[in-house]
């Protein structure tokens, strides 16, 4: 089922902006060979379905047109999980100082 | 070729470059290389105090300076007798967005206010952007932050993720674009659609905005301890934070300060990779901005780059990512101070080089920046490790960038790598000779011009000249 999104919903839109051929030259093999995405979050100015042609206003009030790729887009960025290779510094480096502080 | 292909935008630069920051570079031209450096930043109309009230009324400046004394405890356990400087921080993740840049972007949105532009745009993925739109919020201007945010598989940098969110809290619009120096072109897009002003981080005003910060500094340790710092620590990624904080210091008085810069190691990582990408946990304060820009300035977004480091830098090291992650670590726990990795890179320097100095000695680490989701040690080693990247504690001279994060297992393990300045030098007359127009030499404006911003004497660059001519040949 598409998802369906109504005229005034925070969105993201997507557009290539560069084509590969389109590129700026002197790239790196690996970039070269791969267009140049942009992605824009805006307020949607009629209703549409995820994957269809869009028209957004952004939060500085220009009009910009692309594919609807996100409704309400999440934040996706966390911490995450404890890194187990960090969790020890703590106690080691108290270790030194309190092997210090009773060394004096 | 349509209206808005690669090449027909980048044929417009120079109209609307001009157009966007208001500065005809061109009449600084001293010579075929040279131009007159403190004239450009004269011509703001913006001396210390002026800029000093104006960051004033937006909260911005005057933070704390903290003595890190249990840190310093920790320098001294791992110090020969006598050794182990004290070390301070200034608590620049105090300014309203969170970290020294709101210094850089204060003057730009002042600038563009006072112009009438209808707001201000930047290109930046770094902590610069949510700066900008702080001080656009501030002064009721629009704006717009171009970022290079994901990699062609859509994975965003967790630190670019996180500040996309803060630009879009300060009410930004932001445009995140895949990886390529193409950022630039679309950049420009941006600023002929829109007519904003141009809030480069390489302006004038970018850069008298952090004078401020070396000023302060320099202030508040001679009120404290009557006397300057012996040395200043300074993160290095576009040479900004570096020439600003020297300035500022030696506006002070403080001219015997030692200027040291610090970048992160990511050598054999290419900035413009899609693949290396989200293979780097910090994506500023590295060698893959700070060894180009230090050894050719102008590659900036202006013609002419008012953040130029080796006329600053006395000294300048690298350290590893797992360097960095260990002090940040140690900031929060022994310090009560979580604040975010990439603003701890010059105190991982920081912490090797006070074991070298003597016990009475003062280092100033001039930044902190606040930390989140995203960017802190665990977004980014989380990320890490999803790439295949092997994190692991040892000793840190198995850090491989792209490759191998290694965490120190001691205090001890964390030393910086020296980074050649004489190098670095030659390199910059290098790139400057080979930038000289066919048929043109460099004029005497042009050798006093080449001293200046190497630190070097004229008869070595006279010989440097001479050399390059027999290879030439």
């Amino acid at each position: 089922m598409t998802e369906r999104a109504v005229k005034h919903t925070w969105v993201e839109i997507g557009r290539t902006v560069l084509q590969k051929e389109e590129r700026a030259p002197h790239l790196p093999d690996d970039t070269k060979e791969v267009p140049l995405e942009m992605r824009v979050k805006g307020f949607l100015l009629q209703d549409a379905d995820k994957g269809d042609k869009a028209e957004i206003v952004t939060l500085s009030g220009r009009r910009i047109k692309g594919i609807l790729t996100e409704i309400n887009p999440v934040y996706t960025h966390m911490f995450g999980r404890p890194i187990p290779e960090l969790s020890s510094i703590a106690g080691e480096i108290r270790k030194i100082l309190q092997e210090r502080r009773r060394a004096s | 070729m349509s209206a808005e292909s690669y090449q027909a935008i980048m044929d417009q630069k120079a109209d609307i470059m001009r157009a966007s920051v208001g500065i005809d570079y061109g009449k600084y031209t001293t010579g075929p290389l040279s131009f007159d450096y403190e004239a450009m930043l004269d011509d703001t109309g913006y001396d210390l105090d002026t800029i000093r009230q104006i960051q004033a009324r937006t909260a911005v400046g005057d933070t704390p300076l903290v003595e890190l004394k249990n840190l310093t405890e920790l320098v001294r356990a791992v110090s020969s007798p006598g050794k182990g400087a004290r070390l301070f921080v200034k608590d620049e993740a105090a300014n309203p967005s969170g970290s020294f840049k709101d210094r850089r972007a204060s003057l730009s949105a002042f600038e563009a206010k006072k112009k009438g532009y209808p707001g201000i745009a930047a290109a930046t993925s770094g902590n610069y952007g949510a700066a900008v739109a702080s001080q656009a919020a501030k002064a009721g201007l629009g704006c717009i932050i171009v970022q290079e945010a994901f990699d062609s598989r859509g994975i965003a940098q967790p630190e670019i993720a996180e500040k996309t969110r803060a630009c879009e809290a300060y009410g930004a619009e932001v445009v995140r674009l895949s990886v390529g120096p193409e950022l630039f072109y679309y950049f420009l897009i941006v600023l002929k659609e829109t007519g904003y002003f141009n809030a480069s981080l390489y302006t004038p005003y970018s850069i008298l905005g952090i004078e401020t910060l070396g000023y302060e500094l320099a202030m508040q340790v001679k009120e404290r301890e009557g006397r300057f710092p012996d040395v200043v620590m300074a993160t290095h990624a576009g040479g900004g934070n570096v020439t600003g904080t020297a300035r500022g210091l030696i506006k002070a008085g403080a001219a015997d300060t030692q200027m040291v810069a610090a970048s992160v190691d990511l050598a054999g990582l290419h900035m413009a990779s899609d693949r290396d990408f989200n293979r780097k946990s910090f994506t500023t304060g590295h060698t893959g901005f700070s060894v180009p820009f230090s050894t050719w300035p102008d590659r900036a977004d202006v013609p002419r780059n008012a953040a130029r480091s080796l006329r600053y830098m006395d000294r300048f090291v690298s350290v590893t990512q797992g360097e960095v992650f260990y002090m940040t670590e140690a900031l929060a726990v022994v310090e009560g101070m979580e604040r975010g990795p990439a603003g701890n890179t010059s105190l991982a320097a920081a912490f090797a080089i006070a074991r070298e100095m003597d016990r009475e000695k003062i280092v100033v680490v001039q930044e902190t920046e606040y930390t989140g989701a995203g960017k802190h040690p665990l977004g980014q080693l989380n990320l890490a490790k999803q790439m295949g990247i092997d994190v692991r504690r040892g000793d840190p001279r198995g850090n491989q960038p792209g490759k191998a994060i290694v965490i120190p297992e001691h205090p001890s393990q964390i030393q910086p790598v020296e980074m050649d300045l004489d190098r670095l030098r030659r390199s910059y007359l290098r790139n400057a000779f080979n930038s000289l127009p066919d048929g043109e030499t460099a004029t005497e404006a042009d050798i006093a011009f080449l001293a200046v911003e190497t630190k070097l004497d004229e008869t070595t660059v006279r010989e440097a000249i001479e050399s390059h001519e027999r290879k030439k040949r």
